[in-house]
Order: structure tokens, then C-alpha cells, then sequence
């Protein structure tokens, strides 16, 4: 009883919707989170490499091919077909498509993506096509234009457009090839903030300032990102302006101040400050003004999460009762109700439909004990939860991509804390991949 | 005490008394300084030495206040005193020392050198332990022998048994040092979350503070800044290195 209460499948295809219980039939914590499985195996999607027109095959052509297949998998949206199955003859148009060939086992595709290339004065071209394999009459389903400039970063680019519109078009849900994630990165005894494309490419230095900045949050037009620099006064919240390229004004008056988190509306950040003493949630307007407090108990109080869904719940750690438990209030610091029942609890993330919470969670913490800290997932309205790491280290900084469907998190494989890298992983805890190498930590994704 | 070098063979104690003001004498326990005359004390030198004095006035002053420095020399072609550099020959100036301090000063002649020195006594309001003399707050060495770093258990902020013990030395050494300010660095150990650590290592040194002020410390003095476990004194992953990690750092706010 105790154990098929807490066992979980999600079964819905695009978004995580619906809930049933599954019979404890493997050890309670092993339980998966299914984002789709039974529609992907069904969506058997193909992806051709672009045939080059006048020229030899570019550089940027490969890069392109290589990202879209790496979206299209990774999107764990389709049974995407190996490129090993595909067809020899490369189809560069509708015209020189042959749908029965792609149909055929064994690619036997239901959908394929195909296209051409070209690149010219310094820019690359490429027509995107998408068909239906089973509509022989009328089989394609859009094709489009993806201009971006001659380089690998504009060969990823145009990829990551194609691939979300294919998602968009299949699955009915926004992909995430062009979202970004912000993280930090050691640099000697300092650590600056970073960002990266979803997929880990791309990475690059944001900050410059010399100390220990930690927990980047960006907003949710992607304008700005606050985090918490430790100076002579501890642990301070700035706010970096990606538009400006510099640091902008947040005022804080005294005490220890971080873990900044955005309110959907990009209007208000709930943070933990003890200006007064005790640390507590606040929540300010964007530049630290019209502060006021919303958590009132001792103990320590930090991580805020808003709901993004509504933008009327935060979901915070509090160690008001011994170790961090995981709890949730209305915005306004009322209706408290704790969700974990013990252990020791961390880092929470809403998830973009409001149902979720992801974090991370030591359910054996102590001296001796043999607990390992891993990312779960919790449904809000029964408490029920389910376990997606495993067995692979110390796990933290659970963040949802904007679809829900992904968490990227931080991994320290080995204990030793310089070892602690980014990845990424389905919401059902498949398709794990590292992202970063060693150094990088504290992970955050982008809202669109 | 009196001190008198020269390269001559001359007692000092035949000479000093003369140059001893009336003022200084005043004072017990603080001498004046003073070299003598040179003649017939370098037979083997042609130039005659040189000669120095230099006295101080008050010989002992409450922080805060000035003294005047003195110092006559003859036959010195350059002089100079430790802490303020090279003066002139002849020449007073006007000094405040935080702390007791030996005005020495050095005069060079053709005929040798020669020097003299002087000590202002700087009354500290009353000390169980007169601090070392490393500005007004003292050494670092001998806070640290009175207010020591204390542990705590894990994912805890309250204060244990022996870290009541060490706060309650640290707050008689800091009401007996009342110039002395204090940081109070809150830190965890390596394991859980890094923002929590953080709200957990500001209320152990608020836990600190708080038992400080309530000793009567004033609440002034003290400054608390979290580290959390971002600055690890020990990165061993064994208890002995979590616990020392677990702690309150104590150090002069300077």
C-alpha cells in the first residue's frame, strides 16, 4: 500500500497531464516518469542530411545535419529512424522526394525531414521540408526558408529553428532547441556565470567580476539574470543585463541576500535575505525596491520557486522544523503547507504547467547514513513523488526546460565538488547527457 | 632605566642625570634618554662623535592625546627616528601613537654614530591582557587565544556546550577590548544544498552574535557574514573534516 502510493507513470504525450498508479511491482524508488513513450514509438520520424546545391558540401552543412538529429532525438518526442536506415539518395526537394523508399522498413518512417543547403556571400540557405510518409497524395506538411550566417553557430541555429518547428508541427507542443541555459563555472577560487545552448554548445562567460557568484535566474523575457555575488557583506543579489551586457542596480539593505527568482510576470523577484536577522522570503520589485517580507520563522528560509503556471504560489526550502523540507505558500505568505515528509530537501523547480515540483531530495541524510541526493519529481496536489536519478552521485538544481518535458540539473559523479558538471535528462529520467564539463553547477533554464 | 650608547667608553649613569627635565621625572617607570658628551671617549678617532638626546613630553598619554618629540644632537650629519624617517638635526614634531611605543633615533656623525631613545607609555583603558601593541585592536595571535572558532553539529545552528564556553571567554576578552571589532564567518560543511547552506551558516553566526550580545557585547562590534560552504577550510570528505568545516570563525574586524 505504502509503496504503490507513492509509484507514479505519467502518460500523456506532449505535456504531463495525467496521473495513474502504478503497481509497486520493482522497488518503489525505481518508478519512471513516462513523458510519451507509447506516442513516440508510434511517431517514427526520419531525418535526411541536406543535399548541397552548387558546391562541394560545407562545413556548416555537417553541423547543421549533426544538430538537427541530435534536437530531433533528444527531444525523446519520436522513434527517430538511425541514419544508418535511411535511404541512400538524398532528396534535395518535393520533387525529388520518394516518400515509398522512406516508407519501406527499414527506415519505414511515418514523417521525414528533409531539405537542401547552400551557402553564398557569406550566409547559408536552407529549404526545409516536412512530409507526411503515409499521404501520398498530398504529403507535405510545411516547408520553409532558415537563413542564418556561414558559421557553425549559424549552422546550429537554422537546425534548432527547423527542428522546433517540426516538434511544433508533430507534437503540438513549442521545442526547445533555441531556449538557453545559465549556470556557473569555476574559475580558480571564484566562479563566474555562464550560459550554452540547450544542447551544450555555445558556451560562454556572462559575468567578469572576479568572486564567487553563484545561482543564476533569468527572467522570463530573457532580458536579465539575477544571481548572488559573495562580497566584504556575504552574499549579495545583483542583476546582469544581457541587453546591456552589464550589471543594472538591485538595492539590499543589509544582512545576506540570494536565490533570486523571477515571478512569471517578470515584475517581482522572491529571494532570502536576513536584513532582519533571521533569514526569510522576501519579494521586491526587480531593482530590490518595495521589499517586503513573507516568511516569518526561525530558521533559515531560501530557494524560492514561483509557480509559472499561475505566479500566485512560491515553493521554498525551510529548515524551520530541523533539516530542509520542501514547502509551498500563496505569494503573499499565507496557506503554508509542507510537501516532503523528512530527509533532507532541496533546490525546488516548478514545472511550466503548475503541477510539479522537481528538487533535490536526501531521504536517508545523517552521519553514516547511506543516503545519496538525487532529483525527484513531486505532484503537487497528492505529494506523490517519483525518483529520476540514480546511482550516478551527488545530484542538485533540478530546472525545467520550458516544455516540461526536460530537466537539466548539476552532477557531482565522484564527491569531489570540482567534478560537478551540468546535464540534462527526460522528465521520466531517460536520455541522460552531460552538457558541460567539470566546474559547471548550478543550472537554470531559460523560460522560452 | 636609562640607556646611553656611544662608541666611547663613558658610564652613562655619569652623564644622564643632567639631561633628565623635571618634567619627565614625574613619571615613574619612564626614562628619558640621553648620550653624553663625546670628548675623550674616541681616542682612536680624529672627528669628534656625535652626540643625541631626545625626550618626550608627556612621557604618558591616554589614546588619543598628542606628544611633542625633542631631540638634540651635535656633531651628526644625518639623524634620523625609527617609525617617522629622516629629520632634521635638531627639531621637535608632534606625534600620537595608538599604542606604547620606543621613539628610537639614530644620529651618524664623522665621529660614529650614536643614539638614543625614549618611550611613550599610551594608557589603553584597563586591560586584563595589555594587547602586544599592533594598533588598537591588538594581535591577531592573542584574539585568537581568546576568542576561538566553535563547531557545531550538523545542520544545526545552536550552540553546543563547549561553544557556550568559548563564547563566554570571547565575550569577557571583547568587553575587556572594547576598540576590538569582530567578524563572525558562518561556514557548513561540504554536503546538501549550497543556498541552504548559506540561510544555515548566517544563523550560526547570528547564533554567535546573539550569545555575544547578550554578554554584553554591544551589538556594534560585531559583524556576521555567511560563507556557507563556498569557502572550505577543510575539503576532505570525512566527518573530521565536515566538522571542522561546521563553524564560526572568529576574526578581527579590521
Amino acid at each position: 500500500m505504502k509503496a504503490s502510493r507513492q509509484g507514479l507513470v505519467f502518460t500523456t504525450f506532449s505535456t504531463l497531464l495525467a496521473l495513474s498508479i502504478l503497481p509497486a511491482a520493482h522497488g518503489q524508488d525505481w518508478n519512471v516518469l513516462e513523458t510519451g513513450k507509447s506516442a513516440s514509438a508510434s511517431t517514427r520520424l526520419a531525418a535526411a542530411d541536406l543535399k548541397p546545391t552548387g558546391g562541394a558540401a560545407d562545413e556548416a552543412k555537417h553541423t547543421f545535419d549533426a544538430t538537427l538529429y541530435a534536437d530531433l532525438a533528444s527531444a525523446g518526442l519520436f522513434d527517430l529512424v538511425s541514419k544508418s536506415q535511411n535511404p541512400q539518395a538524398t532528396p534535395g526537394s518535393q520533387s525529388e522526394m520518394n516518400l515509398g523508399q522512406w516508407a519501406a522498413a527499414p527506415a519505414s518512417a511515418a514523417y521525414v525531414a528533409f531539405g537542401n543547403f547552400a551557402a553564398q556571400n557569406g550566409k547559408i540557405v536552407v529549404n526545409g521540408f516536412l512530409d507526411d510518409a503515409k499521404n501520398a497524395q498530398y504529403p507535405q506538411i510545411f516547408t520553409k526558408l532558415y537563413n542564418q550566417d556561414d558559421s557553425a553557430e549559424g549552422a546550429r541555429q537554422a537546425a534548432h529553428e527547423f527542428a522546433d518547428d517540426i516538434i511544433l508541427r508533430l507534437a503540438g507542443t513549442a521545442g526547445i532547441a533555441e531556449t538557453k541555459i545559465f549556470y556557473t563555472k569555476k574559475d580558480g577560487l571564484n566562479k563566474e556565470i555562464w550560459m550554452m545552448d540547450y544542447d551544450g554548445a555555445n558556451q560562454h562567460q556572462l559575468t567578469h567580476l572576479g568572486a564567487i557568484s553563484i545561482g543564476p535566474r533569468v527572467s522570463p523575457d530573457n532580458s536579465r539574470i539575477a544571481f548572488s555575488t559573495l562580497d566584504k557583506n556575504g552574499f549579495q543579489i545583483k542583476v546582469y543585463s544581457l541587453l546591456l551586457g552589464r550589471i543594472v542596480a538591485f538595492s539590499s539593505v543589509g544582512g545576506t541576500n540570494l536565490s533570486p527568482a523571477w515571478a512569471p510576470s517578470g515584475q517581482q523577484l522572491a529571494f532570502s535575505s536576513s536584513r532582519t536577522g533571521d533569514p526569510e522570503i522576501w519579494v521586491s520589485d526587480p531593482a530590490g525596491s518595495l521589499a517586503h517580507r513573507i516568511t516569518s520563522f526561525a530558521g533559515p528560509d531560501v530557494s524560492p520557486t514561483w509557480n509559472p503556471k499561475t505566479g500566485a504560489q512560491i515553493a521554498w526550502v525551510s529548515g524551520r522544523s530541523g533539516l530542509p523540507q520542501i514547502y509551498i505558500m500563496d505569494a503573499d505568505g499565507s496557506g503554508v503547507i509542507r510537501l516532503t515528509d523528512g530527509g533532507y530537501a532541496s533546490s525546488p523547480s516548478w514545472s511550466p504547467n503548475g503541477q510539479f515540483l522537481a528538487f533535490a531530495w536526501d531521504r536517508k541524510y545523517g552521519p553514516g547514513a547511506p543516503g545519496g541526493q538525487d532529483i525527484y519529481v513531486m505532484e503537487i496536489a497528492t505529494k506523490k513523488w517519483i525518483q529520476l536519478t540514480h546511482d550516478i552521485g551527488r545530484c542538485d538544481f533540478p530546472s525545467w526546460s520550458p516544455d516540461g518535458r526536460h530537466v537539466v540539473f548539476a552532477n557531482d559523479p565522484d564527491g569531489r565538488a570540482e567534478h560537478t558538471r551540468v546535464m540534462s535528462m527526460l522528465a521520466d529520467g531517460t536520455q541522460k547527457r552531460a552538457l558541460t564539463g567539470a566546474g559547471a553547477d548550478m543550472p537554470n533554464w531559460s523560460w522560452k | 632605566m636609562k640607556t646611553q650608547r656611544s662608541r666611547g667608553m663613558t658610564p652613562a649613569w655619569a652623564v644622564a642625570a643632567l639631561a633628565i627635565s623635571a618634567g619627565m621625572m614625574v613619571v615613574t617607570g619612564c626614562h628619558k634618554k640621553t648620550s653624553t658628551p663625546p670628548a675623550a671617549m674616541a681616542p682612536t678617532e680624529s672627528a669628534a662623535a656625535p652626540t643625541a638626546t631626545i625626550s618626550a613630553d608627556p612621557l604618558s598619554i591616554d589614546l588619543g592625546q598628542a606628544v611633542v618629540l625633542n631631540w638634540r644632537t651635535t656633531n651628526a650629519s644625518s639623524v634620523s627616528i625609527d617609525g617617522i624617517g629622516n629629520v632634521q638635526v635638531n627639531g621637535t614634531q608632534t606625534v600620537s601613537p595608538s599604542s606604547s611605543t620606543n621613539f628610537h633615533l639614530v644620529a651618524k656623525g664623522d665621529g660614529g654614530t650614536t643614539d638614543a631613545s625614549v618611550r611613550v607609555t599610551v594608557r589603553v583603558p584597563v586591560t586584563p591582557t595589555a594587547p602586544s601593541g599592533e594598533g588598537d585592536m591588538g594581535s591577531d595571535a592573542l584574539f585568537h587565544s581568546h576568542v576561538q572558532d566553535i563547531f557545531f553539529d550538523y545542520d544545526s545552528y545552536e550552540l553546543r556546550s563547549d561553544a557556550q564556553a568559548s563564547v563566554t571567554a570571547a565575550a569577557a576578552y571583547l568587553n575587556a577590548n572594547p576598540n576590538i571589532k569582530v567578524l563572525i564567518g558562518g561556514y557548513c560543511d561540504d554536503r546538501g544544498s549550497a543556498e541552504f547552506n548559506i540561510t544555515l551558516g548566517e544563523n550560526r553566526a547570528n547564533a554567535a552574535k546573539q550569545a555575544l550580545v547578550a554578554a554584553g557585547v554591544p551589538a556594534g562590534r560585531i559583524r556576521v557574514v555567511s560563507y556557507g560552504k563556498e569557502r572550505q577550510f577543510c575539503t576532505e570528505e570525512t566527518e573530521s573534516c565536515w566538522q571542522q568545516n561546521r563553524r564560526d570563525q572568529f576574526s578581527i574586524d579590521r
